[in-house]
């Protein structure tokens, strides 16, 4: 005896009725394994509507696969009510993923063959949505036979079948590129609309097909039809432009075909006043209330404005307006669109506009706007001078959203220009002393600070007001900046050497920049208290030299980031070698001895990466390169030798513009009384797993000492 | 159109047709990510979206979203309009639908889909014509019921 089961909509309304999701868990379990019990026991006449049930909690996120392989039962069943389900239930668990899905094929084939209109139209239904390849192939036949079937309501659906075959198997183009000719000549609406998807679809994939279908004239198809072909655009250029003007725009369908034909003139190769034509009603189309269509008009103008520049040019004013959009999406495409068409003559007001809009645009837009604005800038700068104002203005208002390499830009591009050093100290006072906690604002400011004190303190200029500015102030100001718990490492570090480079510019005595640097020769930070450790060195033991190297940069000119750096650095390798013997020797060219502490197990022979042992060749972080921040998640430093009082330590950094890099520096320090001479550090690298061989040799205490140690714990961040 | 989601204002899936073959376990992820997004927007700004890689049209009628992901060549105005279409489709069947018709006649809506779309194209543009169609199914589902019921029907009345 089959025990009544609870109808699909007594279930729904049980399942809504749950007042928690606990209790809704329970209904459907509990109705699960009814369906279960039911499907186990085989029961023909409510298999149907247990499987939709099934179908109805899957819907809400509920396990249903026990119910695969009655949809096979149920579309193998000759009532229609059980098919109508068990091909729903195909569609909907059954995939290319399961080998289930190859069972149906045949009940597929029954029911392509059988001559009952509603039952052919569940199977090509069913082939056209989840037909795998090996489907497709296997039934392929059936359908082509129904292509030319008398039925319009089979043979539209026939038709479609073969798109999605086409799609899946793409060698079945060629049974069923032929019939097309003939099922082109069809009255009926839903036959042709799927004929012409379906030389779309094939012309798509082989311009073969292309040859049979000229003269048609039909709008998606010409786009595809036009694509390279001189002969056929000609012909289409009067029809669109029929199209185009006479389309009634009063109703979203007609948008939507003036839409459907721009894209089709802008795909094919047309005429340029067919162009023109669509960039027009592109424009139109931003003036629309509609939102959706100003939208669709931004992203089309956008593809077309490298190609098509001026005609889009003529729009820019209310392209402009767009920035002002509430919508997210569209202001990015409106932000996007500006950027393109910013060129030399418009400039000046696009900056303008596109400043305003960085003031208030919202926050995932900042960065993007940011560096548009920048890279226009760059391009496009009529004067030094309104680069230099544009830059800052970037940098003031939307600081923490530029890239890295905007300091570096600035940095440069003020050094570069002489005549403006005493306006841009200026301005970037004036700014720091308003706000530091903008990192890259407060980086530049700190650096063009140390440059140009001594403008900044001669107190005329003619561009901007005259400022009074004393030297406590100044040295004040970087204190704080240096002390501020928002300042970056990176940025401490630029302040810290600024300081030291106002020890020159200055007129008064250090005493003040004495007691800073040699407070930060303790500081936690290990990059800091290395620098602050070689300035106070500086201002104990080489102070006949300290002028030298803290003078002015040399003017660069701006050819290249890459060709700046070069240049920075050969003058400071230049200066590097004017410095005083420190306690060490610099590691000279001892690679093939470095060799000798490979054991050999890498098989392959490779230099080392280039370590820094020795404290004087970190003289370079004196002389200021452009300093890129750290590393988001700095490696621990690593303590690997120690023999009375003489330490080594190493430290790890992986650059940000280059984080497959790691840089190891490896510091030695002496903390004894005694003198260490002769200090020799060779490293050798093996290359996986990571590991660093190291010999030291140094005379110490009167002795000479010799030592070979592998350094295996490196940390684990180190790896990656 | 690469699959359309039906879904109410607190995220309930009510309709899910996938015309890409993806694993249950995608289709889940997709459906409940994308149903974020979709709720997430506010409800001046327009009904398209870029999201992974694919353009998303969305539109809400009353309580229920509609929402089909596109593919990059496809015009969003005509799927605004095969929205709109299937709505009215709706609409005509069930005589001023609203979300509980959908509910608890979910199979109907499927088949009024898949008599609308095929594969993913429109097949149909004519109302009647796919109304017509959906009309002689639902006879010929009544014809295949076994003979008991139908008696028992009769007596009833």
């Amino acid at each position: 005896m089959v025990v009544p089961s609870l109808k699909l909509q007594d279930l729904i309304e049980e399942i809504r009725g749950a007042k928690t999701q606990a209790q809704e868990r329970e209904v459907i379990q509990k109705e699960c394994a009814h369906i279960r019990a039911s499907f186990r026991d085989g029961d023909p006449v409510h298999r149907h509507r247990q499987l939709a049930k099934l179908l109805y909690v899957h819907m809400l996120g509920y396990p249903a696969h026990f119910g695969q392989m009655e949809c096979l039962k149920l579309i193998a069943s000759s009532r229609f009510t059980d098919k109508r389900v068990g091909y729903l239930g195909a569609m909907l668990l059954l995939d290319e993923r399961h080998d289930a899905h190859l069972l149906i094929t045949n009940s597929i084939k029954n029911d392509l063959s059988q001559g009952i209109q509603p039952v052919q139209g569940l199977a090509l239904c069913t082939l056209s949505t989840m037909g795998s390849a090996e489907m497709c192939r296997d039934l392929a036949p059936e359908v082509e036979k129904l292509l030319l079937q008398p039925s319009p309501y089979v043979r539209k659906k026939a038709i479609l079948t073969a798109v999605h075959m086409i799609r899946k198997v793409p060698e079945l183009s060629s049974v069923f590129l032929p019939p097309c000719a003939q099922l082109l000549h069809e009255r009926h609406h839903g036959i042709l609309l799927g004929t012409i998807t379906l030389i779309t679809e094939l012309c798509e994939r082989s311009p073969a097909a292309l040859r049979h279908f000229r003269k048609v004239q039909i709008l998606r198809l010409l786009r595809i039809l036009g694509r390279n072909h001189e002969e056929s655009s000609e012909t289409m250029n009067d029809l669109l432009a029929q199209v185009a003007t006479n389309t009634d725009t009063s109703r979203n369908a007609g948008n939507a075909v003036l839409f459907e034909t721009v894209l089709t003139i802008m795909d094919i190769r047309s005429a340029a006043g067919l162009r023109v034509l669509a960039v027009n009603i592109l424009g139109r189309f931003l003036l629309n209330s509609d939102r959706n269509i100003r939208y669709v008009a931004l992203t089309s103008l956008l593809r077309l404005v490298q190609s098509d520049h001026s005609a889009v040019q003529r729009h820019r004013p209310t392209v402009v307006e767009c920035l002002r959009e509430t919508d997210a999406s569209l202001s990015r495409r409106a932000l996007e669109l500006s950027l393109a068409l910013v060129n030399s003559s418009n400039v000046r007001a696009m900056m303008q506009e596109l400043q305003a809009f960085l003031e208030s645009c919202p926050p995932d837009l900042r960065a993007d706007c940011a560096s548009g604005i920048l890279l226009a800038a760059e391009r496009f700068a009529p004067t030094k001078r309104w680069h230099i104002d544009t830059i800052l203005h970037v940098l003031t208002t939307a600081g923490t959203h530029v890239r890295d390499d905007a300091v570096a830009n600035l940095t440069q591009l003020i050094g570069g220009a002489q005549e403006l050093h005493a306006y841009s100290v200026r301005r970037l006072y004036n700014a720091l002393a308003e706000d530091i906690s903008q990192q890259p604002l407060v980086q530049v400011a700190a650096w063009c600070i140390g440059e140009y004190g001594d403008l900044l303190l001669a107190g005329n200029c003619e561009e901007i007001e005259p400022l009074q500015v004393d030297e406590e102030e100044v040295l004040a100001l970087l204190e704080k900046v240096l002390q501020s718990h928002m300042s970056l490492p990176a940025t401490r570090g630029y302040a810290l050497t600024a300081l030291m480079k106002l020890s020159t510019r200055l007129c008064g005595d250090n005493n003040r920049i004495r007691q800073v640097v040699s407070i930060y020769g303790s500081c936690l930070d290990v990059e800091l208290q290395q620098r602050a450790v070689e300035y106070d060195t500086l201002f104990r033991k080489y102070d006949h030299m300290r002028a030298a190297i803290l003078e002015k940069m040399p003017l660069v000119e701006r050819d290249g980031p890459q060709a700046d750096e070069e240049a920075k650095e050969s003058k400071e390798a230049a200066q590097l070698s004017e410095a005083a013997p420190v306690p060490t020797e610099p590691q000279a060219s001892q690679l093939l001895d470095l060799l000798d502490l490979l054991d050999g197990a890498s098989g392959d022979v490779q230099h080392p990466p280039p370590l820094d042992p020795s404290p004087g060749g970190a003289l370079i972080h004196l002389l200021d390169l452009p300093c890129v921040p750290p590393p988001p998640a700095p490696i621990p430093d690593l303590k690997v030798f120690e023999r009375e009082g003489v330490q080594l330590n190493l430290s790890f950094i992986r650059p940000p513009e280059n984080p497959a890099l790691l840089l190891i520096t490896v510091t030695a320090t002496n903390f004894s009384e005694g003198d260490v001479t002769h200090f020799i550090c060779q490293a050798a690298v093996p290359k996986a797993p990571l590991r660093l061989k190291l010999r030291l040799t140094y005379d110490h205490f009167h002795q000479s000492v010799q030592e070979i140690f592998e350094v295996n714990n490196l940390p684990v961040e180190s790896w990656q | 159109m690469q699959f359309m989601l039906l879904f109410s204002r607190q995220g309930k899936l009510r309709l899910q047709k996938w015309y890409v073959p993806l694993s249950d376990k995608e289709k889940k992820k997709i459906t409940r990510e994308l149903v974020q997004t979709v709720l997430a927007r506010k409800p001046k700004m327009c009904s398209f979206l870029e999201w992974r890689d694919l353009k998303i049209v969305y539109k809400r009628y009353a309580s229920l979203y509609f929402c089909c992901a596109i593919e990059d060549q496809d015009n969003e105005l005509i799927t605004l309009e095969i929205i709109h279409r299937y709505v009215e489709l709706l609409d005509k069947y069930f005589g001023s639908v609203c979300e509980l018709d959908i509910i608890f006649n979910f199979e109907k809506a499927y088949f009024i889909l898949d008599e609308f779309l095929l594969g993913g194209e429109v097949q149909e543009t004519s109302k009647k014509n796919v109304l017509k169609a959906i009309e002689q199914a639902d006879l010929l589902q009544e014809d295949s019921k076994p003979r008991s019921t139908r008696l028992h029907s009769c007596v009833k009345s």
